[in-house]
């Protein structure tokens, strides 16, 4: 059980419309990542349905019933916050047992769950530690394994992995990805990284501005972005946008080609432009030109590609990955 | 030269610290030594700071005219009672400003301590008449409801600025994990903010302890705490130092030694959230 489903919800603070009313549905079981940039609404739209905030407006159904009123403990949902918000007076045991305790059961029955919890989450030796002798990675360990002993109908995760270093974010990208396979359970996730969002959601959605830009798989969005806002938003390096006589050749206002969808060549191509900077990664080369009569562009080879700043090369487009916007933005079919 | 600089530095500063220390502590040195003299040496011109004969005459003198248990044990009921009765409605008051203000929350707060400013015996009349008509003269629970209505101010404001200081997610994931608004004070709030409630209890307590205007207005003969047992030995029959002095120790020792083994918490508490 846990299906979430939000009809026209809005939220207003004060003078200023955070979320002017929006539709989703969330299915059982999915991994759906909210994503947008910051200030876009993504962690109200979270809170909303914690119920954290009151909905100004609109319905929040969980597993079709109407929620909108529920207190959030009432909800059956779990949450796992960007400060962990781990309660620093209590044991790792006390802070993963806490909401079991709250839910009045039995304390053979809580044990049992905690030491459950935290072998799933390899925290068993750090059970009697406080939350402050623990590292960054082991104290979002803990905030999850206190959401997952409640059995929720779904987990929310409010960017949990902004506050870990690069090489921990991977790993614990990895292990929450696991936890989703072997529990099944709906899980929401908020973030600004467009990377966390590809790898780890079956459904992203794209938000700007309260608003829904787009609702798909990670593949839909990259191969078929609904405007110009998402096909800027997903994949890494950005898409180019080409203005101007170029793009008006494609019948379009706007144009928009992938870094990995140009071909790159020393000798031959459409476009000629001059490297600023080459970023040589060994799997990948990373280039910034600045392309004759269109100006920045990026681009992005497999392999190595043995050039450096000042040098010329020669851009090709794939010819079927040039994608056409009208001027308002919206992608034209 | 820097160096020599600042170890000058450091000397003025300690001078200047321990002046400052020894002319506040001086008063109360004072009234200690004043109280192991006789009657004539306490007056005598000019006075002797070590070269008297010591006595405890004073202390047994005290001890029989006046009941200092009784005393005593009014001043621990009335500071204490006080001081809880306050916590239990400071502290849902206090959680809701730092928790869920409105825009009226800071105007409610400089309210609630400009009652502080108002000088008390502005009210007297009005407090005195309403005690006396509800039989609440002289009695402990009097002096527990007035000193806790004095008190309330500032015990908000130090459990408020000390709330402030507690991350609000932590209590919105208590509130995820099924904590009622009980759960939630008792099990997360109250234990995160255990330092700051300690060091306002103990200066509630001491605030209390020391409350000498409502005290003595308020009480006559069974109700009566410290300050009162004080204030009876500068009486009609002229002012006995030695006695007073004797009196007065014996009232600020035990807030005294309280303070002495608290102070840790209380400068703690003090400068709580100053400095992070």
């Amino acid at each position: 059980m846990g299906s979430i489903s939000l009809k026209q919800v809005s939220k207003v603070f004060g003078d200023t419309t955070v979320i002017p009313g929006l539709d989703l549905q969330i299915e059982e079981g999915e991994f759906v990542v909210f994503v947008g940039p910051s200030g876009c609404g993504k962690s109200t739209l979270l809170r909303l349905i914690a119920g954290l905030e009151d909905v100004s407006g609109g319905v929040v159904e969980i597993n079709g019933q109407d929620a909108t009123r529920i207190a959030p403990a009432k909800r059956g949902l779990a949450m796992v916050f960007q400060s962990y918000a781990l309660y620093p007076h209590m044991s790792v045991r006390k802070n993963i047992g806490f909401p079991l305790k709250m839910a009045k059961m039995d304390k053979a029955e809580i044990d049992k769950k905690v030491e459950g919890a935290a072998s799933v989450l390899n925290l068993t030796d750090y059970l009697d530690r406080r939350p402050g002798q623990l590292s960054g990675g082991q104290r979002q360990r803990v905030a999850i394994g206190r959401a997952i002993v409640r059995d929720p109908a779904a987990f929310l995760f409010d960017e949990p992995l902004s506050n870990l270093d690069a090489a921990l974010r991977v790993n614990m990208r990895l292990e929450i990805s696991e936890l989703h396979q072997q529990l099944k359970t709906t899980m929401i996730y908020v973030t600004h990284d467009q990377v966390e969002a590809m790898t780890m959601a079956d459904k992203i959605v794209v938000l700007q501005a309260g608003r829904i830009e787009q609702v798909g798989s990670p593949l839909d969005l990259y191969h078929k972005p609904r405007n110009r806002f998402v096909a800027g938003f997903i994949g890494s390096p950005k898409m180019n946008f080409i203005e101007g006589a170029e793009a008006a050749k494609h019948d379009a206002a706007v144009t928009g080609v992938r870094p990995e969808h140009l071909s790159l060549s020393k000798t031959e191509g459409t476009w000629q432009g001059t490297v600023g900077v080459a970023e040589h990664l060994g799997s990948d080369t990373f280039l910034h030109l600045t392309v004759d009569g269109i100006g920045g562009m990026t681009a992005r080879t497999s392999g190595e590609f043995d050039v450096h700043h000042g040098d010329r090369v020669y851009l090709t487009p794939r010819a079927d990955r040039i994608y056409r916007f009208a001027a308002d933005g919206n992608a034209i079919a | 030269m820097a160096r020599a600089t600042s170890t000058q530095r450091r000397w003025v500063v300690t001078i200047v610290a321990w002046s400052v220390g020894l002319l506040i502590f001086f008063p109360i040195f004072w009234t200690i030594l004043t109280s192991f003299k006789t009657e004539a040496e306490a007056i005598a011109s000019p006075p002797s700071l070590f070269a008297f004969e010591w006595t405890l005459e004073n202390y047994g003198e005290v001890q029989e005219r006046s009941n200092y248990f009784r005393h005593f044990m009014n001043s621990v009921v009335i500071s204490l009672g006080s001081t809880l009765l306050g916590l239990i409605i400071a502290v849902p008051a206090a959680w809701a400003m730092a928790f869920s203000p409105t825009p009226r929350t800071k105007d409610v707060l400089m309210w609630m301590l400009s009652t502080k400013m108002l000088p008390p015996v502005g009210v007297l009349i009005p407090i005195y008449l309403m005690f006396r008509d509800t039989g609440l003269l002289d009695t402990r629970t009097g002096l527990v409801i007035v000193l806790t209505l004095i008190n309330l101010p500032i015990i908000v404001w130090m459990l408020y600025t000390y709330f402030k200081e507690i991350p609000g997610e932590i209590l919105e994931a208590s509130r995820m994990d099924g904590a009622s608004l009980r759960d939630e004070i008792i099990h997360v709030l109250t234990p995160m903010a255990v330092p700051g409630i300690a060091s306002t209890l103990l200066l509630n307590v001491i605030l209390s302890w020391n409350e000498a205007f409502w005290t003595l207005n308020l009480t006559a003969a069974k109700a009566a705490p410290l300050t009162a047992f004080i204030a009876s030995y500068s009486s009609p029959e002229g002012l006995f130092y030695a006695k007073l002095s004797a009196a007065s120790t014996m009232a600020i020792a035990p807030i005294l030694i309280m303070g002495w083994f608290s102070q840790k918490q209380l400068v703690r508490g003090l400068t709580f959230g100053a400095v992070k």
